[in-house]
């Protein structure tokens, strides 16, 4: 029973994880609370539905491109919406961004009606498996491979890459990192393009395991994983895997004490707790005050 | 009332708009600290003050008062121990608080879980319309006070450096506690006359979109600017309206306009732009320089 909700909780930590990872990235380089990265989620999944349903690719193939879909979008949003502030206070960048999430959402609503639209029938076969008692679906061991395979992936490009390096770099300090030669604005862009692809990876993951995508999925995941990412230590990419994982299986467990209503309490209770004894969260940096 | 019912109720969520944005100015532009769960304050203050309203007959201007107090005091509970954190780590804590305060009132058999409650129409000597205009009014006079003040010219010190602020003697912790309160009280009155003046309040209506719809009022007008406030809210509060003959296009336009304005104009409208030297240059007088605008 534990070891049952342990894998419910895990599977759904993933999803608001690939979210998770796609504030922090970009938090870490431009400081910046990217509202609109809940939308990317929520057009990827869209692509993905749609490239399952009308182009009749097999899943695989639809998560490549509900995630070149979402690259593409990701770029796209930065270069109009971020790119212009990138010297503007902090703030007026987070408005443009609420605005790029406003528009966002009504397109899809526009384009997709407001009702939520499910995956065709056996676009995965959905099996229970016994693993040690615990009744694990396929959708699950799907997300949490698929989760899991990108993650190191993009372990892979931060750590052993060129790009990673500059990455890393602009994220320590970007005003050095400029100075050094680095070309930060084709920083700026690729981190989007990443952040952008798990997002819709795991747009294409929830719409799955829910069978349900609609056009205000984004709002309500992208606080969840910004929740997630700033829980873990914004900034932090294993911080954010981590901070994804520790309130999926938080709320699953809240749901199957019986506090199912609830639910969404749960998750921020946790991070707030944490915020109050961590102030940098789980695995953030301490900041030091400088005169 | 001699104005069109149309009109009456467009004045009337500009006004309670202004309450809000002039609230909200006070932590966020003053004081630096971005709260992204002012809705929870406004719920507060709906809630208290409909419920007193319903339960005892209190008359509106007391249940105002005590529609700002509940949540002032609400804010000086949960302030004191999220106020250290820094930055967007605050700026998380106060959305979670509003997560938090939603799901609360939800299942809670006082506020009647999802079903809201219905507030009766107050009986008031002047029309709730002018009402609502009057408190805003006030609102912005007080706004303005508190700006020019010792008190807000020590937030200002704050907002643009704590380290320095605190080497020339301010109490930064209290102070940030003081404005975040003050500018819940705000959010509570706003809230409050929201009850009063809709009939009908829900928790699920003070979500993450009701605190944003207040920050981008603020930051829209200029982020500490008290005409700026006033201007956003004005602004904001009659676009929904105005853009409506546009039908299902409406929130389209709205991001999209959102986008454009803080491209163009990245510090508001009025940001940067310090109204009282601007007429006093224009009348010939010197300007006399009394604290930085941002």
């Amino acid at each position: 029973m534990i070891l049952q909700q342990l894998v419910n909780g895990v599977a759904l930590g993933c999803t608001y994880a690939l979210i998770a990872l796609g504030y922090t990235m970009v938090y870490g380089i431009i400081s910046l609370i990217n509202f609109a990265h809940g939308e990317i989620f929520m057009a990827g999944a869209f692509a993905g539905l749609l490239l399952v349903a009308y182009g009749k690719l097999n899943l695989f193939l639809a998560l490549a491109g509900a995630m070149l879909v979402s690259v593409l979008l990701g770029i796209g949003v930065e270069f109009v919406a971020y790119r212009p502030l990138r010297r503007a206070s902090r703030l007026s960048a987070l408005i443009s961004a609420i605005g790029v999430s406003i528009f966002l959402s009504t397109l899809a609503m526009l384009l997709f009606g407001a009702n939520a639209r499910g995956f065709p029938e056996g676009t995965f076969p959905s099996r229970q498996i016994d693993i040690f008692g615990a009744q694990i679906s396929s959708l699950q061991l799907l997300i949490i491979v698929t989760a899991g395979v990108l993650m190191l992936a993009l372990e892979l490009v931060v750590k052993k890459t060129r790009i990673g390096k500059a990455m890393r770099a602009a994220s320590e300090d970007y005003t050095a990192a400029a100075l050094m030669g680095i070309n930060v604005n084709l920083v700026v862009t690729f981190t989007f393009a990443l952040g952008s692809a798990l997002a819709a990876a795991g747009g294409v993951l929830v719409g799955v395991l829910f069978n349900a995508v609609s056009f205000n999925m984004g709002l309500h995941a992208g606080i969840k994983a910004f929740a997630a990412a700033v829980l873990g230590g914004i900034g932090s990419i294993p911080g954010a895997v981590l901070g994804g994982i520790v309130l999926g299986v938080a709320e699953i467990s809240g749901v199957a004490l019986g506090y199912s209503s609830w639910r969404d309490a749960i998750a921020f209770a946790i991070l707030v707790l944490v915020l109050l004894v961590r102030p940098t969260g789980l695995l953030g940096k301490r900041i030091d005050r400088k005169v | 009332m001699l104005i069109d019912p149309y009109i009456q109720q467009i004045l009337i969520s500009i006004g309670i708009g202004v309450i809000l944005a002039q609230g909200l100015n006070i932590i966020t532009g003053l004081t630096g600290q971005l709260s992204l769960g002012h809705a929870a304050f406004m719920s507060i203050g709906a809630f208290s003050g409909a419920l007193l309203t319903i339960r005892t007959g209190l008359p509106l201007p007391l249940a105002l008062l005590a529609g700002g107090v509940v949540p002032a005091l609400a804010a000086l509970a949960v302030g004191w121990p999220i106020l250290r954190l820094s930055g967007d780590y605050l700026a998380i804590c106060t959305l979670g608080f509003a997560e938090i305060v939603k799901v609360v009132f939800l299942n809670l058999e006082l506020t009647n879980r999802a079903f809201g409650l219905t507030v009766p129409q107050p009986e008031t000597t002047i029309p709730l319309p002018l009402l609502v205009l009057l408190a805003a009014l006030g609102v912005t006079l007080f706004a303005q006070s508190v700006r020019s003040s010792r008190f807000g010219r020590a937030l200002m010190a704050i907002r643009d450096d704590e380290i320095a602020a605190a080497a020339a003697g301010i109490d930064v912790a209290s102070h940030k506690l003081q404005a975040f309160a003050v500018s819940a009280f705000l959010a509570g009155v706003g809230g409050c006359l929201y009850a009063h003046v809709l009939g009908y309040i829900n928790p699920s209506d003070f979500g993450f979109l009701k605190s944003v719809d207040m920050l981008a009022m603020v930051v829209l007008g200029g982020l500490g600017s008290v005409p700026g406030a006033l201007l956003g809210a004005t602004i904001l509060g009659a676009a929904p309206e105005l853009l409506r003959f546009m039908a299902t296009y409406r929130m389209l336009v709205y991001g999209a306009m959102l986008v454009a304005l803080m491209v163009f104009r990245p510090n508001g409208l009025l940001g940067g732009i310090n109204l009282v030297e601007f007429v006093m240059r224009r009348s010939g007088r010197p300007p006399r320089r009394t604290g930085g605008s941002p």
